[in-house]
């Protein structure tokens, strides 16, 4: 099967619907094909990636622990628009840490999310092949 | 050739205009459907930001989302292309890929 | 060419749908493939065949099925997306102990891989939504 670079652009914060759930999902069902997985986070995109959250007190689905796992799946290219964290008055150390374990380097911890700017991420979203949006 | 941006909402409603000009890499094209026409009336401050893009980006539009919402050809920014549904196909092809700004 | 197409909404509320059939009608109408139609978020509830629409209106859900008829078209709903909506063909139905099922023909449940698998294999991938 060929090899394909996916890149899932998540726009939408993460209770108000349902939106970053589902995309969520298929970012893990996705994994399992083995192709190359980039998940950008834009706009109140970010928001999903807020620590503490806990929603409990509102009765849905607590899945931001979720995310945390995304390593585990080897999906460890998370890119997140510097503009959008500024304009929203957050730093990288609003979001949760997110790392992955590099098995070609002695399974060192490695940070799986990297802050970029907009023209940066321009040139990634060209670079792939196959674009969902959530 | 690069990507096609796909932008469905108004620039007064949403920020998904402002953001796909934002990402969108110098000679990709971008393609307003639904309610994303409303942007390319002139006069607007939509129009003035639309207007500029164009010298990165070729500009189109669904004739069919122009005509439903009663947009005519002669309010619309100059140098914007008209495409019905076989053109956006079309468009689709020429680009290596599409990027729809939900 | 071959086109795999997403619908993230539901009929009626919003034009994506619309959108999706029309953009689907043109590439099947200019020789292009279509691998799949994948449903998505609010769109598995296009695959409902209990939707009763004015008769001066056009029917979203038929339309689709009749597309799927004349076409070979595979209309996928995705499972997860369709069970939490009561989205239900027969099997499912049955699973889950409920008294009925609302699936219109040429639609189908199956899982998200179908997704990814066609991505994988068309030539181009085109999201409609909100």
């Amino acid at each position: 099967m060929a090899t394909k670079k996916f890149l899932y652009i998540n726009r939408k914060p993460p209770h108000g619907s349902i939106y970053a759930l589902e995309s969520l999902e298929v970012v893990l069902i996705g994994a399992a094909f083995e192709q190359a997985v980039t998940l950008a986070f834009i706009d109140d995109g970010v928001y999903q990636l807020l620590q503490n959250q806990d929603s409990s007190a509102i009765g849905t689905k607590n899945f931001a622990p979720t995310y945390r796992a995304l390593g585990d799946y080897d999906v460890n290219r998370i890119y997140v628009e510097r503009e959008s964290l500024e304009l929203r008055g957050l730093v990288k150390e609003d979001l949760m840490p997110l790392t992955w374990e590099d098995e070609d380097d002695d399974w060192a911890e490695k940070d799986s999310i990297h802050v970029v700017g907009s023209a940066e991420l321009a040139e990634i979203i060209e670079q792939q092949d196959v674009i969902l949006n959530f | 050739m690069s990507v096609l941006h796909i932008v469905n909402k108004s620039p007064y409603d949403r920020n998904s205009l402002e953001t796909c000009l934002r990402l969108a890499a110098a000679g990709s094209a971008i393609l307003l459907i639904e309610d994303g026409v409303y942007a390319a009336r002139k006069p607007s401050s939509a129009a003035d930001t639309l207007q500029q893009a164009l010298d990165n980006h070729p500009l189109y539009a669904l004739q069919a989302d122009l005509q439903a919402r009663g947009l005519a050809t002669d309010s619309l920014i100059d140098g914007i292309q008209l495409v019905d549904y076989d053109g956006f196909v079309k468009l689709t092809t020429e680009y290596d890929k599409t990027q729809s700004w939900l | 060419m071959k086109f795999s197409i997403m619908v993230n909404e539901g009929p009626y509320t919003h034009q994506a749908s619309d959108s999706a059939y029309h953009f689907t009608e043109a590439a099947l109408r200019a020789g292009h493939q279509i691998v799949r139609v994948f449903f998505y978020h609010d769109g598995v509830n296009n695959g409902t065949r209990l939707s009763v629409p004015p008769q001066d209106d056009r029917n979203v859900c038929d339309r689709w099925s009749q597309l799927a008829q004349q076409h070979q078209l595979e209309l996928i709903l995705c499972v997860a997306a369709a069970q939490r909506r009561g989205m239900l063909d027969a099997d499912e139905a049955k699973r889950a102990g409920k008294d009925s099922n609302n699936i219109a023909p040429g639609f189908e449940i199956s899982g998200l891989g179908q997704l990814i698998d066609a991505g994988i294999q068309a030539d181009r991938t085109i999201v409609f939504g909100d």
